[in-house]
């Protein structure tokens, strides 16, 4: 692991750790009381969910133009954070609907949308699982769409009629609300970065392994 | 990677359009193998859906908008796998990677075929949904040629790329679904009410126009993408 | 999914929107602009009044954080398990090559 890793995770671990006080000290909503506060796991997610498919789309391209080894695991780590944090984002929405708009689920444009951002995820680490050789491109392809998904998914409330909140709310919080929400975002990107750090350190290990058993048989 | 200055002098790219996609209707004319059966599976389909869902000789309501999208869904993912692994049989796609012709081409070419297998499917479907669930889809004729056109070239230009990037994969047959459904979902979605939008009582154009606009991006966008994708990916 | 049925131009607009915005692949878009009424557009802090409560939150908002910070738990968990199994491979490996050498 490189060397900024072990503070780094301490204070991811601190961040999170301290996030739920910032978040119970938050003021409830107006409109929808407590459970507003799912929120302030919700948005952080969303937006690693929105952002792992860009990485993951971007270093693909990369790949296909470059067709460097290391961009193609960078896409890999990144298309399993995207099912990760598509699975979290899409658990605390309907938990967060169910009270607010009186249902689980809605099939409106920003909900199907994540959905499918979060089925292409699935369909790249199937493709990368049980593909063979050969897969790496093929997934590389899918990564791409799966990125252009990306911004559909962000601009689809401001233009479908949806019970969704757009994105004009984050600008308009105001701080006591707006303070707890960035923290738990860096805490979240700090997430981020660390476990795509980890999962590409899996990824290199793998590779010198495979070299070695090469090595080996020689 | 080879760039195309390495290569030799290529064939015009409309040329090469449209020997490709000569080729594969010569051959389809022949024996009309996927052009059969697809026609056969897609009719089964909805046959299918009529025995699950008509009731007293009533379709639910918008339902056949829905089922007849399913059913050239199911239908073109059947044609694509089967267009390629006629390619891999006779080891022609690697033939035609290696002549000297703009990549491009050689997609656009398949991609043109495809789709004229599938309007064809679709010329047949059309009239059976209409008849079977009482659905008046040809009420608006020309808006349904765009719906149907546009929801098809977008259908087509993803699963024209997957099937022609798992030609060499292992378990294609089970792939080709599995990647091509998520990517596609927004275009069935756009497709699907579309169609549902032109079945209605009252005709609304600026709901139809808006789904069709929408169509139009997706073919616009996944078919850039995917050029540049098979360009990418083709190139060894 | 509907778009709005009332006016014919705002549909187009939006559509072109739509259009624009993909292609560019644009990330902030005109934001506020042809507000449907339903979404809240902002948050605003609970002042006396209690909201009414027909489905208990509290376990809803528990639910979520339990189900957010188990599934980054159980994540890392698999991770480091898997670097582990995976360096410890790599430990054995070098010494058998580090063996073989001598020999």
């Amino acid at each position: 692991m490189p060397k900024w890793f072990t503070p780094a995770a301490i204070l991811c671990g601190l961040m999170f750790i301290i996030s739920p006080v910032l978040i119970a000290r938050a003021p409830d909503e107006a409109a929808m009381g407590m459970v507003y506060k799912i929120y302030y796991y919700h948005m952080p997610s969303a937006w690693m969910f929105l952002l792992a498919p860009l990485v993951c789309g971007v270093s693909s391209a990369f790949f296909l133009a470059r067709g460097r080894a290391e961009d193609d695991r960078r896409a890999w780590a990144a298309a399993e954070l995207t099912v990760l944090f598509g699975a979290l984002t899409l658990i605390t929405g309907p938990l967060w609907a169910r009270r607010a708009w009186g249902t689980w689920w809605v099939w409106d444009a920003r909900l199907t949308s994540s959905l499918v951002g979060w089925m292409i995820g699935w369909a790249y680490l199937i493709l990368r699982r049980y593909g063979g050789p050969g897969s790496d491109k093929l997934a590389a392809g899918v990564a791409l769409f799966g990125a252009v998904n990306v911004p559909f998914i962000y601009i689809s409330v401001n233009y479908w009629r949806t019970i969704h909140p757009p994105t004009t709310v984050v600008p308009k919080l105001r701080a006591d609300m707006g303070v707890p929400l960035w923290f738990c975002v860096f805490a979240f990107l700090l997430l981020f970065i660390l476990l795509m750090t980890m999962r590409l350190r899996l990824e290199h290990a793998r590779t010198r392994l495979d070299a070695m058993y090469v090595a080996l048989d020689e | 990677m080879t760039g195309p200055a390495s290569r030799p002098p290529a064939a015009p790219f409309a040329r090469t359009v449209w020997m490709v996609l000569r080729k594969d209707l010569t051959v389809e004319m022949r024996s009309g193998e996927i052009a059969y059966t697809t026609l056969v599976f897609a009719a089964s389909c909805v046959l299918i859906f009529a025995f699950a869902l008509v009731r007293e000789g009533r379709a639910p309501e918008g339902g056949a908008a829905g089922i007849l999208w399913i059913a050239i869904l199911f239908a073109s993912t059947l044609a694509l796998g089967r267009a390629f692994e006629r390619e891999r049989q006779a080891e022609t796609l690697r033939a035609l990677l290696l002549a000297p012709v703009p990549r491009p081409a050689i997609y656009v070419g398949k991609l043109l075929g495809i789709v004229a297998l599938v309007v064809a499917t679709e010329a047949v479907l059309l009239p059976l949904v209409d008849f079977l669930f009482t659905a008046r889809l040809f009420a608006h004729p020309f808006w349904l040629a765009g719906i149907v056109v546009t929801c098809t070239v977008g259908l087509a230009s993803v699963g024209t790329l997957f099937a022609a990037m798992l030609v060499r994969a292992r378990s294609r047959d089970m792939l080709l679904p599995v990647l091509l459904y998520p990517i596609v979902v927004p275009v069935i979605i756009a497709g699907v009410q579309g169609t549902a939008a032109l079945l209605q009582p009252a005709f609304d154009a600026a709901v139809v126009r808006f789904w069709l606009l929408l169509l139009v991006t997706f073919d616009v966008v996944f078919v850039v993408l995917a050029l540049w994708t098979f360009e990418a990916v083709m190139s060894d | 999914m509907s778009p709005s049925m009332n006016n014919g131009m705002r549909v187009v607009r939006r559509a072109l929107g739509v259009c624009a915005a993909l292609l560019l692949l644009a990330g902030p878009v005109l934001a506020g602009q042809n507000q449907p009424p339903q979404p809240q557009d902002e948050f605003v802090p609970v002042g006396n009044s209690p909201a009414p409560e027909q489905i208990p939150a509290a376990p809803l908002l528990i639910g979520a954080y339990i189900v957010v910070l188990g599934g980054l738990f159980f994540y890392v968990l698999s991770l480091s398990r898997r670097l582990g199994a995976v360096q410890q491979d790599v430990q054995r490996l070098e010494g058998e090559l580090k063996r073989r050498g001598r020999s």
